[in-house]
């Protein structure tokens, strides 16, 4: 009997229904919270949608026990992976106390939990890319057999931070993964109009590192992709550079509105290759999925996020004066 | 006690830190083998190796920002900044991100690493290696800003920023690095981060200030004392957060308050401890606050002319506290 593309991989059945429902339940939040803003209860969402493949296959072939996330913000499949669950996301969404990234300190997006190993970022963009690279660097100080997993955009891919890093850990060959989540659009900018080159992997070789471009629709070629990069770092062989290519299915978030700029053709194409959609029908191809199975799931996690969204609706804020909190290292 | 200069001051302070805890290691332009370009980290490397010393690409930004990650994993790093003048690249990594790492995340990460940089005038430097940067980070709560005066001040509070579970940038007066010497104990010390020092007791005006400017105002006061005028000088040490407390009783102390500063003089620091002093201290004031600092132009011209009229130096301090005396 010949192999399925992931047995080749070495996943299990049980590991791309793993994938396939956490790209789901990032699937369901982020159309959960775009209804709750839309209805005017929350106010800001940035959007995963269309990225989950690249960001759950990506994140399942590293170590969750000992290696870094350093997410950008549409990264939900990446935390989630890490243990971040849909009601820290939700808390996060209502900018509540509860809230582990930032206790409703930052806009949802902005991901932090040390515990999960996830490092806390900012807004200005890229600028986690030299953070990753000195995690890397203090984990070989420390002789940890540990990788760091960077993403950010294509159009990141042109900021001084992304070349620097990118350069520093080239040179002191660390174990950094830097994921390009290609999903052509810098908000309204295609990515024609942000990159002379073809690829943004075609940048790695100015850095002596090797880069690769993947289909960022197929969980399956990212895994492969980031676990062979994630295999040279541990072996002392320095970084990677992969970029996924997939299509932003939403506006660049809930202040934007995509018809500006893009044509209703060509994101109703992109629709017709969405990862939800074209990983589901691999699953069901080789038996792996079945309606049954995928009605369970499906109604696993709108229970689980239904159940998220009551709960984070209904925490309470932050004190007012706790705003002063935190500035420097406290006592207690 | 060892007598010692500023910037032997400084490399001791770091070699001791290094010795003592292992996660301390420092990175930047031309630390390593040369020591750095004035010689900061000078012997740091033989003794610590090229993987506690690391000579980094040319790139402020990764200076600083895998600085961040590494303090972030745990790590103390100091960064060294060739210049302060070349520390604009690096703040988005600075205001953005270190200053902001422990208020973002609610206390769940932190960022305890020191930036140091050598900054100040008087060394034929020209706009691009003599200027006063601090007043750019002197409103970013989140950092800390440490700008030593003497070589014992040095020792205790580099060691006490590279202590500290916060980011602190460290900023040395270039100038001061062979010009001041002072005593500096053998023995483990540490100054405390945000507490000015009275440099000089006196009964008829205050002179506030930080720096190599401190030295320009101990020599003035001595000429000042010959023509019977007694100065007191209050060295602030850390200029953020300001030691509010300090400022006050230093301004109270002689109703006559001389700020002094570097930097050139709209938006400097001394506006803070200025409006510090006016909020506070209105009823004990005799004469109203005056400030010397550098003119409003873009940084210091290469011309010795033009070097020598942009720099403070003691006979300017002398005529502004003279001034200041007889109002």
């Amino acid at each position: 009997m010949t192999k399925t593309r992931h047995e080749e991989l070495g996943l299990t059945n049980e590991d791309v229904l793993n994938i396939y429902e956490t790209m789901l339940m990032a699937r369901r939040i982020d159309e959960r919270m775009w209804l709750l803003n839309r209805s005017g209860k929350i106010p800001f969402v940035i959007s995963c949608q269309g990225q989950e493949a690249a960001q759950v296959g990506a994140a399942y072939a590293l170590d969750i026990e000992k290696d870094f996330a350093l997410p950008y913000y549409r990264d939900m499949g990446v935390v989630l992976h890490f243990g971040m669950t849909a009601r820290e996301l939700m808390l996060s969404g209502f900018a509540k106390a509860e809230d582990p990234n930032s206790g409703g300190r930052q806009m949802p997006g902005h991901f932090g939990h040390r515990e999960k190993r996830i490092v806390t970022g900012s807004s200005p963009v890229t600028t986690q890319v030299p953070h990753a690279v000195g995690l890397a660097l203090a984990g070989k100080m420390e002789k940890k057999d540990l990788v760091t997993f960077v993403t950010f955009g294509e159009g990141s891919s042109n900021q001084g931070d992304f070349h620097e890093g990118a350069n520093f850990a080239g040179v002191h060959k660390l174990p950094v993964i830097f994921m390009c989540e290609n999903n052509k659009y810098a908000i309204s900018v295609p990515i024609e109009k942000q990159l002379a080159c073809e690829n943004v992997s075609d940048r790695a070789i100015g850095y002596g590192m090797p880069g690769i471009t993947v289909d960022g629709n197929d969980p399956l070629e990212v895994y492969k992709a980031v676990k062979e990069a994630a295999d040279r770092g541990r072996r002392g062989e320095g970084p990677t550079l992969v970029e996924t290519v997939s299509y932003r299915l939403t506006a660049h978030s809930s202040d934007d509105d995509d018809r500006a700029y893009r044509s209703p053709d060509e994101v109703a194409k992109a629709k017709s290759l969405d990862p939800i959609i074209t990983f589901g029908a691999y699953l069901k191809e080789n038996g792996v999925l079945n309606d049954e199975l995928e009605k369970e799931i499906n109604d696993r996690i709108m229970k689980e996020v239904n159940e998220a969204t009551d709960y984070a609706e209904q925490a309470p804020y932050a004190e007012a004066e706790s705003a002063l909190k935190y500035v420097y290292a406290e006592q207690n | 006690m060892p007598v010692m200069s500023y910037i032997d001051a400084v490399t001791l302070a770091m070699k001791e830190e290094m010795e003592r805890d292992e996660r301390v290691f420092v990175l930047g332009e031309d630390v390593g083998k040369k020591g750095g370009v004035f010689k900061a980290t000078h012997g740091l490397y033989d003794q610590f190796g090229e993987d506690r010393v690391i000579d980094t690409p040319l790139a402020e930004s990764a200076i600083a920002g895998v600085g961040i990650g590494a303090a972030m994993y745990g790590m103390r790093p100091i960064a060294e900044m060739q210049f302060a003048d070349f520390i604009m690249p690096a703040v988005n990594q600075i205001i953005s991100e270190a200053a902001k790492i422990r208020y973002r995340s609610n206390n769940d990460w932190s960022c305890p690493m020191v930036i140091r940089a050598p900054y100040g005038g008087g060394v034929h430097g020209a706009l691009y290696h003599s200027q006063s940067v601090e007043a750019i980070f002197a409103n970013q709560p989140g950092l800390k800003i440490v700008m030593p005066s003497t070589p014992y001040d040095v020792k205790g509070l580099l060691k006490a920023a590279i202590r500290d579970d916060d980011p602190v940038m460290f900023f040395e007066h270039k100038r001061a690095y062979r010009l001041i010497k002072g005593e500096v104990p053998e023995e483990d010390y540490t100054i405390e981060i945000g507490k000015a020092d009275v440099k000089r007791e006196g009964e008829d005006i205050t002179v506030i200030t930080y720096g190599l400017c401190v030295h320009f105002a101990l020599q003035a006061a001595e000429r000042l004392a010959e023509d019977g005028f007694s100065v007191h000088v209050l060295d602030l040490r850390t200029i953020y957060p300001l030691d509010k407390e300090a400022i006050i009783e230093a301004a109270s102390k002689t109703g006559k308050v001389l700020l002094l500063t570097e930097d050139t003089k709209e938006g400097s620091i001394m506006g803070e401890v200025s409006a510090i002093i006016a909020e506070n201290c209105l009823f004990d004031l005799d004469a109203p606050i005056m400030r010397l600092a550098g003119p409003d132009i873009p940084a210091m011209p290469y011309a010795p002319t033009m070097e020598k009229y942009f720099m403070v130096n003691p006979d300017k301090v002398e005529k502004a506290m003279k001034e200041l005396a007889e109002y």
